[in-house]
């Protein structure tokens, strides 16, 4: 229970009849990577965003940074990060603007902000882009930016959801690299993708089918069991009986 | 307070930005505030009467004048049939018309009355009403100055021992202009169409992009989010309605009466409610385009019944109530207090009460509704 | 055509989940037809008056009886003195006054009569004119009354027919006013932001590459809108025969026919705005401003149009709803035949085709 950066037990999300999440358990250890896979409708984004306070479980327990996802949303959020699908940054302010906005938003101070975000750019090697608006990016700089932005107030965890959608390999890579610096400097990573690849740099990696965790383990561990050499072929002999069909 | 600073930088920063915006701050207020009081105009005039003269005396010669050179009308046409009268209403081409029967100056001077056929395209009612009324004051005054009724069989003037005359004056607009009425409500027609998309939009706009859940994952606090929607377009609305204002004392040499400052209180008042409106819609739109159309309806709703097209005395009492829920009735009547009249703040603490309490009702509902958590 | 009914069906599916946006499409005429209907109306009734009465004497006290049991007028509490009347006024509380001088009575029967003073609001003009004739009837009535040996005044009584309104609801002109208005936001307003929407969203892109010729596209979009144009026809026609006892005069066939060209221009000009706008508040900010405004205010059913300058009723030539509003006046409520809206039904037709033609091309300059 101490230090752990999440703690889920039989959290469950219903609408209506429809369980998008079945009563799911697990936890997350500090300064973890960890996978949070599962097929389109699986239930990932649903289960992330009760983690982050976005949506109310129907039952069950959670805490996330050592509070409870029911009654201290806002300090959760107070510790946390989140980028979305949608990268979420604001096209029609330049990459200061929205890096000044979020670090002041989670309080970071103004000089502290000049500093971090010099930093922040220079690592990037966005100096030259650094007035232009942010809509004007190509999609792989607006992605590395939006996980920068969202580490920029040093959270305990950050949340990533589905955050490579749509970018070449190599800037995949990038993307993890900057991940695994931020493991190594303590923040935890919760990070939801269907790219099976991806699977193989994380800690660990749950899978989701159906709303239930269906498996939950490292990379390695998952492979031996089911007697491959690919997480692709795990992922599929999990998911092959699911029901679901996509979001 | 700290966050809220960084919210504002934000916002004022995207508005500036926004082209759209900008444009409806400058150029859709002169815009509107130079067609609109010329094409919005109720007066009584031009409106077409076709005279059907089956006497053809010198009493009917003389109506038929005293009506054309009466303001009012357009004499359309001389047709010799009551059937070719009523053709020229179908066709549009008159909105009345006035039959004088065979006989009539004879039966007048003879039996002390007649009837004259008066037929009125009731479609158009406005016209129709004031057109007849018209009519009929034209021909009372006709009546009134008819010879036999002036002057007794000697020759000389005819005076009832009974004499009430009246005298009467008009306040706050001696000329009777209609661009008096109409522009200040046109100033407010348009901060109630700005001031109740913008918001509304906005924040639906942000909805749809995503940016807003990543907003509800921060740790902005509801009021702050709030407040920093309200104050920007607060400022936006404040600057049209200066603009607006310029316009009118610019252009139809409109300046208030009353006090300036009054006026700008009532303003903000009236936007905060209004920005209100647009916030609670917003939590209960999902797309820009859902947003569009609630939106559309309240304004039409409010603007309807705000007495701006239409009197507020003539409805009836249950259209009367409606109408003093909406915020906008109460601002309208209260600039044109302030402009015409110069009413000062303690006439209309009773409005301003009424606007208070819709600002607090509307917003207080907003941030009820508004969930940063699902 | 399969294919085309299939792509029809999925664009209504879109239109008909959006329950919010039918409930206020549906929801919309029938508040205007019950507030047209019931509420507004340019009658001048219940208009607040205030009385100076510094005579209390009989005479004065039977005029302000006539005035108090007349409908038009709505008398507040007393007044005491000049400062009031002009308190009331600021306040809003009254729009006219009426002030009668101390031996009112005795006045009269000498010579040069009494006299009363009546003071009008002018800030509403045509309130003004109206509730000082009306005061002068109601004196004059009285005058009459107190000379009931004088000769006879001579009297010209016109006798009023109200044509095509027997009920005299209100105007029935706003019908077609309400009509023209709601095709233009649903097939004009609404599709062009629900276009730009897609283009948006980037979906527009994946049918533009589907194997449909881009004007099956166009075509599929907007039938959905014009189904909703004509149910929403449809529900104000209803309401206007039973909830406003309206008679329809007029061949339904020929209103309907108008009715459908009118509501392709409205969708064309909505097609249109569509490929010239890129977002969706611009799509909504030129519809709304640039459309709906010149509907309401040069159509003629709001402000009569011959009393604006002749630039506006220049401009109110190119206005489709214009036409649209004098053909649906005509045949539905004077229940006129063809040959009497020929000419604009030209006009329209020729419009229409127009905004069609160039919405159109438009599309496929922008694809290539």
């Amino acid at each position: 229970m101490e230090n752990k950066a999440i703690i889920c037990k039989n959290l469950t999300k219903q609408f209506g009849d429809f369980k998008a999440v079945d009563s799911i358990s697990f936890d997350v250890e500090q300064g973890e990577i960890f996978g949070f896979l599962g097929a389109n409708g699986a239930g990932k984004t649903t289960a992330m965003r009760i983690l982050c306070g976005l949506s109310f479980p129907t039952s069950g327990e959670a805490t996330v940074a050592g509070f409870d996802v029911y009654k201290q949303q806002e300090k959760i959020k107070k510790n946390i990060g989140y980028m979305s699908q949608k990268f979420s940054l604001y096209d029609n302010l330049t990459i200061l603007e929205n890096i000044e906005f979020y670090g002041g938003v989670y309080g970071v101070s103004r000089p502290e902000i000049k500093t971090r975000s010099s930093e922040l750019i220079t690592t990037l090697g966005l100096e030259k882009e650094a007035k232009k608006l942010v809509g004007e990016l190509p999609l792989g700089w607006k992605q590395k930016l939006a996980f920068s932005v969202a580490i920029f107030h040093r959270p305990k965890i950050v949340f990533l959801d589905e955050p490579t959608g749509g970018v070449d390999p190599v800037t995949r890579r990038q993307f993890w690299d900057m991940i695994y610096e931020a493991s190594a400097n303590g923040i935890t990573v919760f990070v939801t993708t269907h790219y099976m690849d991806e699977a193989e740099y994380c800690n660990r990696i749950s899978v989701m089918v159906d709303g239930r965790v269906e498996a939950l383990d490292t990379p390695a561990n998952l492979k031996n069991r089911f007697n491959t050499d690919t997480m692709d072929d795990v992922f599929y002999q999990l998911a092959r009986g699911a029901k679901r069909a996509s979001d | 307070m700290k966050v809220l600073r960084f919210i504002l930088q934000k916002e004022f920063r995207q508005i500036f930005r926004d082209k759209t915006i900008l444009a409806m701050m400058l150029v859709v207020p002169i815009m509107q505030l130079i067609i609109l009081p010329l094409a919005a105009n109720f007066e009584v005039k031009n409106i077409n009467i076709a005279y059907v003269d089956h006497d053809h005396s010198s009493y009917s010669q003389k109506l038929r004048n005293k009506i054309a050179s009466s303001g009012y009308f357009n004499m359309v046409g001389s047709p010799d049939s009551y059937k070719k009268g009523l053709e020229m209403i179908e066709y549009g081409t008159a909105d009345l018309v006035l039959e004088i029967p065979s006989g009539f100056e004879r039966n007048l001077v003879r039996e002390g009355s007649q009837k004259v056929n008066l037929s009125v395209d009731a479609i158009n009612g406005t016209k129709a009403s004031l057109g007849g009324a018209s009519l009929v004051s034209v021909l009372a005054d006709f009546n009134r100055n008819l010879d036999i009724n002036i002057k007794l069989p000697d020759g000389s003037a005819f005076e009832p021992p009974a004499k009430i005359s009246v005298e009467s004056t008009n306040w706050y607009n001696p000329k009777a202009e209609y661009k008096f009425y109409m522009v200040p409500g046109i100033l407010v027609l348009l901060l109630t169409i700005i001031g109740g998309f913008i918001t509304a939009l906005n924040i639906v706009r942000e909805k749809e992009i995503g940016t807003i859940e990543q907003i509800n994952v921060t740790p902005i606090k509801k009021w702050q989010f709030i407040l920093g929607k309200l104050i920007p377009f607060c400022i936006v609305g404040m600057i049209v309605f200066t603009v607006g204002f310029t316009v009118m004392y610019l252009i139809y040499g409109i300046f208030p009466k009353g006090s300036l400052l009054v006026l700008y209180l009532f303003a903000a008042v009236y936007l905060i409610a209004l920005l209100g409106l647009g916030l609670l819609i917003s939590t209960f739109a999902d797309t820009q385009l859902q947003a569009m159309f609630i939106a559309f309806f309240f304004m039409m709703i409010f603007m309807l019944m705000s007495g701006f097209f239409t009197s507020i005395d003539s409805m009836p009492d249950w259209a009367r109530t409606i109408s003093s829920f909406t915020p906008v009735t109460h601002f309208i009547k209260v600039v044109r207090l302030i402009v015409l009249k110069g009413s000062g703040f303690a006439d209309i603490k009773n409005e301003f009460g009424y606007l208070v309490m819709f600002a607090v009702v509307l917003n207080g509902f907003a941030i009820w509704n508004y969930r940063k958590t699902s | 055509m399969k294919q085309l009914l299939a792509f029809i069906r999925k664009e209504f599916y879109h239109v008909f989940r959006d329950r919010r946006t039918l409930l206020i499409l549906f929801g919309m005429p029938i508040v205007q037809i019950i507030l047209f209907g019931f509420a507004l109306n340019s009658e001048v009734k219940n208009i607040g008056i205030a009385v100076l009465d510094n005579a209390h004497d009989v005479q004065s006290e039977q005029i302000i009886a006539k005035i108090q049991s007349s409908s038009y007028f709505q008398i507040k509490d007393a007044v005491l003195n000049y400062k009031d009347i002009e308190k009331r006024f600021k306040e809003g509380e009254i729009k006219c006054a009426i002030l009668f001088p101390a031996n009112f009575g005795s006045d009269i029967y000498k010579t040069g009569g009494a006299q009363i003073q009546v003071i009008a609001d002018a800030s509403d003009p045509n309130t003004a004119t109206v509730v000082t004739n009306y005061l002068n009837m109601i004196i004059s009535n009285y005058q009459q009354e107190l000379n009931p040996n004088a000769k006879l005044s001579y009297q010209i009584i016109p006798e009023v027919r109200q044509l095509y309104n027997e009920e005299q609801n209100g105007s029935l002109n706003f019908i077609p006013g309400v009509i023209a208005l709601i095709f233009m936001i649903v097939s004009t307003a609404l599709t062009s932001v629900a276009v730009v929407r897609e283009k948006e969203l980037g979906t527009m892109e994946i049918l533009l590459v589907s194997p449909f010729k881009p004007i099956m596209v166009l075509i599929a979009k907007a039938v959905p809108y014009l189904v909703l144009s004509l149910i929403d026809f449809i529900i104000i026609l209803l309401l206007s025969v039973f909830l406003l006892n309206v008679e329809i005069r007029g061949n339904l066939i020929l209103i309907f026919a108008e009715s459908i060209l009118f509501i392709i221009t409205c969708l064309s000009l909505g097609l249109l705005i569509s490929n010239l706008t890129s977002s969706q508040q611009t799509a909504m900010l030129v519809s709304m401003m640039g459309m709906m405004l010149p509907t309401v205010f040069f159509t003629g059913f709001m402000f009569p149009l011959e009393n604006m300058p002749k630039i506006f009723q220049w401009i109110s030539y190119i206005v489709p709803s214009k036409y649209y509003y004098a053909i649906i006046k005509g045949v539905m409520l004077k229940g006129l035949g063809f040959s009497y809206v020929w000419k604009e039904t030209l006009v329209l037709a020729g419009m229409a085709m127009g905004l069609l033609f160039i919405a159109l091309k438009n599309f496929k300059i922008r694809l290539s």
